[in-house]
């Protein structure tokens, strides 16, 4: 399996790094290894979050691509989650492609592309419901918090890049 | 109550059926749920003329109601298929070479190797990158898979996630795998195919109504309980069942206590471990025996004396009762002369009843906490005791048989007060009267027997007092287990009857 988790990832990275550039508004920060990389994102064009930039990190461990990758915002002293329905201020996202449906064909292009486009497409800048019980209680690893998708009315659950 | 009920049959301790206290129910083993599951895979596989993986799969889309399955399938084979993920849901996304999907008999085609890709390009698995292998695996919709990758995800998903119902790597495809081809994506991983087997029984379990799983640890027995199948009969019995595997595996069919909860109805029980988990008791104590300092908000318990208080922290003095300030109260030292007015006596009135419902609450718990100690210091006592009776063994010429009696009497005595504990969860409901009353002389009647047993078995072991003391011994675990029959037969039938009135609204009750 761990033969699987690198072969892959030097392949995803290969094609970030050389082979097809990603899209606009998405560029690597940091690829030292294959346990955490970090991207940034920035929504262009007319949308809420316009002239801001995110970190989106990713954590990998063997199960990856069986399992999805532990993906969210940083926030340190630099950088701050974007407000959004469905980011924490810890920087958790509740999506369910980074759980339920996640499926080994998708790629981390995949997840920043969809996370890019749920920022693009949100109407209302306004905490997730519950986020301060929430950051008070969650675990460092996004993966171990059951979220529940129950915002099916939002393109960003069902929608699958 | 019934005395003669007792000397008629003093040596009624096994359990028969037809006890109104007891529940009719069986144990099956994994293989036995097995075989009923398989009894209904065959069924369906028989009507609907579809091979026994892709009816399992039926089956378990619809929770195993053979019935709601039938109805829809009739209705509409096709949208049931796709429901299921028997078949994939639109011919677009289906890319492979195997279209075969208006057939429901599509699945054991699916297990056959998909070919090797006939041009002479490599197949790249599009998950792993991997060119070198090729063997590939695909589903009915024909997305094409090394069979590393798919052994791997099936495996994450059993054993990571716990999953049964395993949905094909495709991207948007909810086709899912069917069981020989799980086992055949797990090839020779025993221990995770035993684990799936665990997995699709314990689902069709859950769904089972007549079903429940023995909660036990690492226990894979089911009991089934028709009886109390519906929680309509739940106001009337109380179904404790032990599994086959051990004699402490004693849990209730009809809620989620591992334990045995008679003569308590399931809903009751339930309401008497939430009221002594709730912190509100500790605060309604907080409320009932603490002011608080009407200058520095110090929380002040009044443990006895005068109505003149004097805060030990910011030094303020105040009058108990009325909480004003103390130099108002003038000269009158010991007694507050606002203490008639009326806000004042409202103000005792909440206080006093508060005080009066917590004190009878905590003369239930505390009856209730004493017995659950005491069940539990009995497996102490039983350690002493098997150290008793290998004494007696060496001293005496009784054999082995003959001094279980000390262990027949411990099993009795942390019995009876389980049912004990479980009293006093009941008398803190039962609302007052002459039932009530009945029911606290059958409570006392079996508490008294329990004890004098309790001190028998602690007694010192004399070698010359060995036959006298067995006699005692067996006689009153006779008594008490009696005594202990009586008062469960005597709640069951009360429940039967509907002769109990709770003092609080209870689920299933007017």
């Amino acid at each position: 399996m761990s033969t699987v988790y690198t072969r892959r990832l030097s392949k995803e990275l290969a094609e970030i790094q050389t082979e097809t550039k990603p899209p606009i508004g998405i560029r690597l920060l940091k690829a030292d290894d294959f346990e955490t990389w970090i991207f940034e994102i920035e929504v262009l064009g007319d949308s809420l979050y316009r002239g801001e930039r995110f970190g989106l990190k990713f954590r990998f461990d063997n199960s990856y691509p069986f399992s999805a990758p532990a993906v969210q915002f940083v926030v340190d002293s630099g950088m701050k989650a974007p407000v959004h329905p469905h980011v924490y201020t810890n920087g958790h996202i509740c999506a369910s492609i980074l759980g339920d449906d996640w499926s080994p064909t998708l790629s981390v292009m995949a997840v920043c592309i969809t996370i890019q486009s749920m920022l693009a497409s949100c109407k209302r800048k306004e905490l997730p419901e519950g986020n301060d019980t929430y950051v008070r209680t969650a675990p460092d690893n996004p993966k171990k918090t059951h979220f529940v998708y129950d915002d099916d009315t939002s393109p960003f659950p069902s929608n699958r890049v | 109550m019934d005395m003669e009920t007792f000397s008629q049959d003093p040596s009624t301790t096994s359990k028969g059926k037809g006890k109104s206290y007891e529940v009719e129910y069986e144990t099956l083993s994994q293989k036995l749920v097995e075989e009923l599951m398989q009894a209904d895979v065959e069924h369906i596989s028989a009507i609907f003329g579809v091979d026994s993986a892709t009816a399992a799969l039926l089956l378990r889309h619809m929770d195993w109601n053979k019935d709601r399955l039938i109805d829809k399938f009739m209705d509409n084979a096709s949208s049931v298929n796709v429901a299921a993920g028997v078949t994939p849901a639109s011919p677009a996304s289906s890319p492979g070479p195997d279209r075969s999907r208006r057939s429901t008999r599509t699945t054991t085609k699916s297990l056959k190797k998909a070919e090797p890709a006939p041009t002479p390009q490599p197949f790249v698995c599009p998950i792993c990158f991997d060119d070198s292998q090729v063997e590939t695996l695909a589903l009915v919709c024909g997305h094409k898979f090394c069979t590393g990758c798919w052994g791997a995800y099936v495996s994450s998903k059993i054993r990571e996630e716990g999953e049964h119902r395993i949905i094909c790597m495709g991207e948007n495809c909810s086709v899912v795998a069917p069981d020989p081809f799980i086992l055949r994506a797990l090839d020779d991983d025993a221990e995770t195919a035993a684990r799936f087997q665990e997995l699709v029984v314990r689902n069709f379990v859950a769904s089972n109504k007549n079903l429940k799983f023995c909660p036990f640890p690492s226990c894979t027995n089911t009991v089934s309980c028709p009886a109390a199948a519906s929680r309509s009969t739940l106001t009337t019995i109380v179904p404790t069942v032990v599994c086959g595997a051990d004699s402490r595996h004693k849990f209730c069919f009809g809620c989620p206590i591992e334990g045995d909860h008679r003569p308590v109805l399931c809903a009751v029980s339930k309401m008497w471990l939430q009221k002594c988990h709730d912190d509100s008791e500790t605060a309604n104590w907080i409320k009932s025996n603490t002011k608080e300092c009407s200058k520095c908000q110090s929380t002040i318990e009044k443990n006895g004396g005068c109505n003149h208080m004097t805060c030990k922290k910011c030094k303020y003095e105040f009058c108990w009762v009325c909480m004003g300030p103390w130099v108002e109260h003038g000269t009158a030292w010991y007694s507050c002369n606002r203490f008639d007015d009326k806000a004042g006596v409202e103000a005792r009135d909440a206080q006093s009843a508060s005080r009066a419902s917590l004190e009878r609450y905590l003369h239930y718990y505390n009856r209730w906490a004493n017995h659950e100690q005491s069940a539990k210091l009995s497996v102490e006592l039983y350690v002493k005791t098997e150290k008793k009776m290998e004494e007696m063994q060496l001293t005496t010429d009784l054999t082995w048989i003959e001094v279980q009696f000390m262990k027949k009497a411990v099993d009795e005595v942390e019995k009876c007060r389980t049912t004990l504990k479980w009293t006093y969860a009941m008398a803190y409901y039962l609302a007052k009267g002459n039932e009530k009353e009945l029911f606290e002389d059958n409570q006392r009647d079996l508490e008294k027997a329990v004890e004098d047993l309790s001190e028998l078995l602690e007694s010192p072991i004399e070698p010359e007092n060995i036959p006298t003391l067995r006699q005692k011994v067996t006689d009153k675990a006779v008594y008490v287990s009696k005594r202990n029959q009586i008062l469960l037969e005597d709640t069951a039938q009360g429940y039967l009857e509907d002769r109990w009135r709770w003092n609080v609204a209870v689920e299933g009750f007017d």
